[in-house]
């Protein structure tokens, strides 16, 4: 039914998960092409971070596949998925208590070269590394915060290092979990810029966002998640005038 | 150098060895009190290489060290499973074990002892301490050691953002066990005579009693630590009988006032003048 192209960088095919006796997900079928933004959406509780959960390995599915890139990845642990070029953020940021800024960019690369060089000091032996973080850093315009602890940054900063630090890994599609929460409007409107750029360099991006004004103007693609279930899929016009998606979506919010 | 200074020598180096060892574990968040476990492991096999099958020192060390990280690895994974106090309480029970054990096994002894090992003098000790520090100092700076501070800050996190945490935490238990295990055979060939008592709960204790003491964060604190903890009792010897109560209250003050320890980055930074600004 749902040949994957070559262009579809993600698949999900009839992916399940229950807790217990609760179903955070049915039945989810879904796909990303390549070189596209695409948002999933959906009321609190809809299973939006439970499907990242299980693209990125921290959950295993009941049922169902996740290919990614030609690699059927179900039941691959969390770090071979990054790996394979798959990175994400975190809903509450989770950056390392004891790092700097420049340490969070260094420590998801993976040095190239044999193991050997894990053993010694970065500076000696990883220009390739250092040359990445230090673009990486440039990009999201963190030179100043360089050798700061992450953690005592501004919260809007803090979101930053928790992409760039996923950015640093090299992925090929970037997996967002509601990146612009407690974020002021011009600081969202910055990061709708800077991941616009991304995607024009070429950068597959998945994101979860509550904002709909922001998914609205940054997604080519939305799926809406409610109870589980995939209740619309489509372009943001046709998703913003679906009378199932302003039921379960808007109009709950609206009778608040 | 007097007898005297050179045993309380000896002792800080084979301390800051051991308090290195249960550094490297509690580096990734696990923290270990069984390292005096592998200690035993490693004096006991090293004296048995040099004294029956009369290997030299430096060879009978390296597979001291080679062994003790095989079964730090064995112990790792079971490790895995367990946080905090439980793992804590489980690392002893392993030291226990392995102290018993060699309470019975009669080939080495037993609850006798075993000797017959050639003596090292002060010089070696301080060769295979200063090397091994030198490593662990380097090593703290590799991509590596970052990898293991982002699994001991948060685990999950590192392990979504691409680190193999099970290989970090595994790897940081051997990697461990094999400083303990170099830091028994040299005690081994120091006092030429060993027993399991040599190795009880209260040697594991002292090793994380000098990291704590020293500074957890940072890899010199284990030789700040073991310095203080051999050379602090020798000078509260002017209170006489209440030298370990002093030593007692000495320990709480420097934890109520300094929880990370005596030295921490950045109070290195300030001593090497490179935190210094403009």
């Amino acid at each position: 039914m749902n040949a994957a192209s070559p262009e579809t960088l993600l698949r999900l095919e009839a992916v399940e998960k229950r807790f217990g006796g609760v179903r955070a997900l049915s039945d989810i079928s879904m796909g990303v092409e390549r070189n596209r933004i695409v948002g999933v959406i959906g009321p609190n509780g809809a299973g939006k971070t439970t499907l990242f959960n299980l693209i990125t390995g921290a959950y295993r599915a009941d049922s169902g596949s996740i290919v990614f890139d030609g690699r059927e990845i179900t039941d691959w642990p969390p770090h071979c998925i990054v790996r394979a070029g798959l990175a994400r953020t975190f809903q509450n940021i989770r950056l390392f208590a004891g790092m700097t800024v420049w340490e969070h960019l260094l420590v998801t690369q993976r040095p190239a070269g044999n193991a050997l060089r894990d053993l010694m000091p970065v500076r000696w032996s990883n220009p390739a590394v250092t040359a990445r973080a230090e673009e990486v850093l440039k990009f999201f315009g963190l030179e100043v915060y360089r050798d700061v602890l992450a953690r005592t940054l501004p919260y809007g900063t803090q979101r930053k290092v928790d992409m760039a630090r996923a950015l640093a890994s090299g992925p090929k599609l970037l997996l967002l979990d509601e990146p612009v929460a407690g974020m002021n409007h011009d600081e969202a409107e910055e990061l709708s810029r800077l991941l616009l750029r991304l995607n024009g360099e070429g950068l597959t991006i998945l994101v979860i966002e509550h904002d709909m004004a922001f998914v609205m103007n940054l997604c080519h693609e939305l799926y809406v998640l409610d109870f589980g279930i995939r209740i619309a899929a489509g372009e943001p016009a046709a998703i913003r005038s679906d009378p199932v998606v302003l039921d379960a979506y808007l109009g709950s919010e609206a009778a608040c | 150098m007097s007898t005297y200074y050179a045993g309380l020598l000896a002792d800080i180096g084979i301390l800051t060895l051991g308090a290195l060892s249960v550094y490297v574990i509690l580096a990734t968040n696990q923290l270990s009190l069984g390292n005096a476990g592998f200690m035993a492991i490693g004096s006991y096999l090293s004296s048995f290489l040099t004294v029956e099958w009369h290997w030299p020192l430096t060879g009978a060390v390296v597979a001291a060290a080679l062994s003790a990280s095989i079964i730090g690895i064995v112990v790792g994974f079971p490790a895995l499973r367990l946080k905090g106090i439980y793992l804590a309480i489980a690392t002893l029970g392993f030291g226990e074990m392995v102290r018993s054990f060699f309470l019975v096994f009669s080939p080495m002894g037993g609850s006798g002892g075993y000797h017959g090992m050639a003596h090292v003098a002060l010089g070696t000790i301080w060769v295979w301490t200063a090397g091994i520090l030198l490593m662990i100092l380097l090593l703290e700076r590799s991509h590596l050691w970052l990898q293991m501070r982002a699994v001991h800050d948060d685990e999950t996190a590192a392990a979504l953002v691409g680190l193999n945490t099970t290989l970090i935490k595994v790897g940081a238990f051997g990697l461990g066990a094999a400083i303990a295990a170099v830091a028994g055979a040299l005690f081994a060939h120091h006092h030429v005579y060993i027993e399991p008592g040599n190795f009880g709960f209260e040697r594991s204790i002292d090793f994380v009693l000098a990291v704590i003491l020293g500074g957890s964060t940072v890899g010199v604190g284990a030789l700040a630590g073991a310095g203080l903890l051999v050379l602090l009792p020798e000078w509260l010897r002017v209170v006489a009988d209440w030298r370990l109560a002093a030593f007692g209250a000495l320990l709480i003050i420097v934890l109520l006032t300094r929880r990370q320890g005596i030295l921490d980055r950045p109070l290195l930074a300030r001593l090497s003048f490179r935190g210094a600004g403009p």
